[in-house]
């Protein structure tokens, strides 16, 4: 994304290139500051980034507890393992149906109440704007214990909500019946994050002169033409990206589920992060090398996926470029 | 993205389609904070009267005795000085680091930056829970386990690529020429940093400082792992679930350790929204 600022301290080369060629020891020393600047990032994000990174691949091929020091080399018996445990795919599984479910739901709904929220003309916009991002700020595990409440079948104000209006006539057990516990999760998600994605569709919005809307107005398009014909093409540049940081949300849910349900009733909740918790730190007996290996295989298909994803974007922005 | 206000004008008398957007946005917002609404009410009844009274919202007879019993006795007391210790902790550390390493990647060219950027733009989108027990092993290793700076290390020492990359973007944009006249003036590297550039920053590190406060605070999974054997140590949003399991009838207590909980981050987010949202829209805008 900042490849291009990144590239503007080059600039500074002239001046700095002059030393001798030999000099490369000569420029690391005249260039010691920047080292030094550097050498809290270069310490800590080795340690806690790439350095859990890269050991995860070694832990994926233990056979380890935890307890213990240190586990026993096994090879890709993990991967074997994985590749056939009918709780990790079902677990992948729901992580791919929270994704094709929420992202789109979020994606449209967040464009509609953002186009609204960019008229000036609305009325309270600032309003709505701040009651919409306010969960965002809020913390997802304590949310999800609040969530307990809300959905609880003996209490909760929606079941209250449901029976005196009469929509159902027995209280629904939302998060305890294994039939609608990821839906009702998926429903608190998309009311967690809407509002991420509506700032990111305002600022795109942002870009868009404002002079375009009066030209077109002036010129008798009602609203729809207005949003089909100028907004739709002027943000399509950024529905990729705004995409993407919203599917990411997705691989990221255990702090709600893990509180919400912990990832039952039967294990109907249980995406790839609550399983991988499961294997490594809620077993009787710990998992860590199951757990990594798990992790780095999730990890292999999200890349695999985004690169196809990338990819069919592009081919169909070429293909519709060379019509 | 602030607008103000608009007030009712007779020049331009609103068309229905505006007055029906407004109420459908109405009730959108009503159904969002809901939840908020019912939080601090159930805080303020008594258990009882939050099955009997069901939908009321207004408490019968207020029960600020809930706080207190979620401050004191469920140590809620304790686990907001931890979580205060811990983003503090951590925001200075997210600040210095990405500060300093933004100012050189924008502003220098030195050998082994390709390398620096890559090694960051590849591993941008690895989320923690991924990497979490190698970061428990490590830190078992160097005594860090079981301490406030073992968790503030784990959430401030990796990742926050992308407040290096806000760095990066305001300081590459900052001109040349404020530089070279304080370095006429035989002022040294650092001391170009520390008088001119980083107090140019302030705006970012408002945001940085912002959104790292909001992501520590709400931290959960590495706080949870770091304190399986020191309770004493937990944040609020670990202590609540510890409460749900350890009192699970009492609704009124969990909800007003909720409402504790939720206010710091609610009110800062109501008093520095604009950093909030500038920071988050940062994303799509670069």
């Amino acid at each position: 994304m900042a490849m291009s600022e990144l590239d503007t301290g080059r600039q500074s080369i002239p001046t700095r290139r002059a030393s001798a060629p030999s000099g490369v020891l000569a420029r690391l020393w005249s260039d010691r500051w920047i080292y030094l600047f550097l050498l809290p990032t270069a310490v800590l994000y080795s340690m806690y980034s790439l350095w859990p990174i890269g050991v995860s691949w070694w832990y994926s091929l233990l056979d380890w507890n935890g307890f213990e020091e240190n586990g026993a080399y096994i090879g890709l018996a993990n991967y074997r393992e994985v590749f056939q445990d009918g709780f990790f795919w079902r677990a992948v599984g729901r992580t791919a149906l929270f994704a094709v479910i929420t992202v789109p739901i979020r994606l449209v709904l967040a464009l509609m109440v953002a186009v609204m929220l960019n008229n000036p003309r609305l009325p309270f916009a600032r309003l709505f704007r701040t009651a919409i991002f306010l969960p965002v700020v809020t913390t997802t595990a304590i949310i999800g214990v609040i969530m307990q409440f809300i959905f609880d079948p003996a209490g909760g104000p929606i079941n209250i909500m449901l029976l005196e209006t009469g929509l159902v006539d027995r209280p629904v057990n939302f998060l305890g019946d294994s039939s609608t516990a990821l839906y009702t999760v998926m429903g608190v998600h998309i009311w967690k994050w809407l509002g991420v994605t509506m700032i990111y569709w305002l600022a795109a919005l942002q870009t868009i002169n404002e002079e375009l809307y009066e030209a077109a107005r002036v010129d008798g398009a009602n609203a729809w033409n207005v949003f089909r014909h100028i907004t739709v093409p002027l943000l399509k540049p950024f529905a990729l990206i705004i995409g993407v940081l919203t599917f990411l949300d997705t691989i990221n849910v255990f702090d709600m589920i893990l509180t919400m349900t912990r990832g039952g009733p039967f294990f109907s909740t249980e995406v790839i992060d609550v399983f991988i918790y499961r294997q490594a730190f809620a077993a009787t007996i710990p998992r860590l090398g199951y757990a990594s290996a798990a992790a780095v295989a999730f990890g292999l298909l999200t890349i695999v996926l985004a690169v196809i994803q990338i990819l069919t974007f592009r081919n169909a922005r070429e293909a519709r470029r060379s019509m | 993205m602030n607008r103000p206000f608009s007030p009712p004008s007779i020049h331009k008398p609103r068309s229905i389609g505006l007055t029906l957007q407004a109420l459908a946005l109405a009730v959108i917002s009503l159904v969002w904070m809901y939840p908020f609404l019912w939080l601090v009410s159930a805080s303020l009844k008594d258990s009882l009267e939050i099955f009997v009274s069901g939908l009321d919202l207004i408490p019968a007879d207020w029960q600020w005795n809930n706080y207190a019993r979620a401050w004191n006795d469920a140590g809620f007391g304790r686990y907001m000085l931890n979580s205060i210790v811990i983003t503090t902790g951590s925001v200075l550390i997210v600040v210095v680091r990405c500060a300093l390493t933004g100012y050189v990647l924008a502003r220098y060219n030195f050998i082994g930056k390709r390398v620096v950027v890559g090694i960051f733009l590849a591993t941008i989108f690895i989320p923690a829970g991924y990497t979490i027990i190698a970061v428990m092993e490590l830190s078992q290793e160097l005594g860090l386990l079981n301490t406030h700076l073992g968790i503030i290390l784990a959430l401030s020492g990796g990742g926050h690529v992308a407040a290096v990359l806000l760095y990066t973007g305001y300081f590459s944009r900052i001109p040349r020429e404020l530089e070279e006249a304080a370095v006429l003036d035989g002022a040294s590297f650092f001391q170009v940093f520390r008088s001119i550039m980083l107090p140019l920053a302030g705006p970012v590190t408002a945001t940085v400082s912002v959104l790292t406060f909001l992501s520590t605070w709400n931290a959960f999974f590495v706080p949870l792992v770091f304190t399986f054997s020191r309770p004493d140590l937990r944040t609020l949003a670990v202590g609540m679930l510890a409460f749900r399991g350890e009192h699970s009838t009492d609704w009124s207590g969990a909800a007003a350790a909720a409402t504790l909980s939720l206010i710091p981050v609610v009110l800062l987010f109501m008093f520095l929204q604009r950093y909030f949202l500038e920071g988050i829209a940062g994303a799509v805008k670069s």
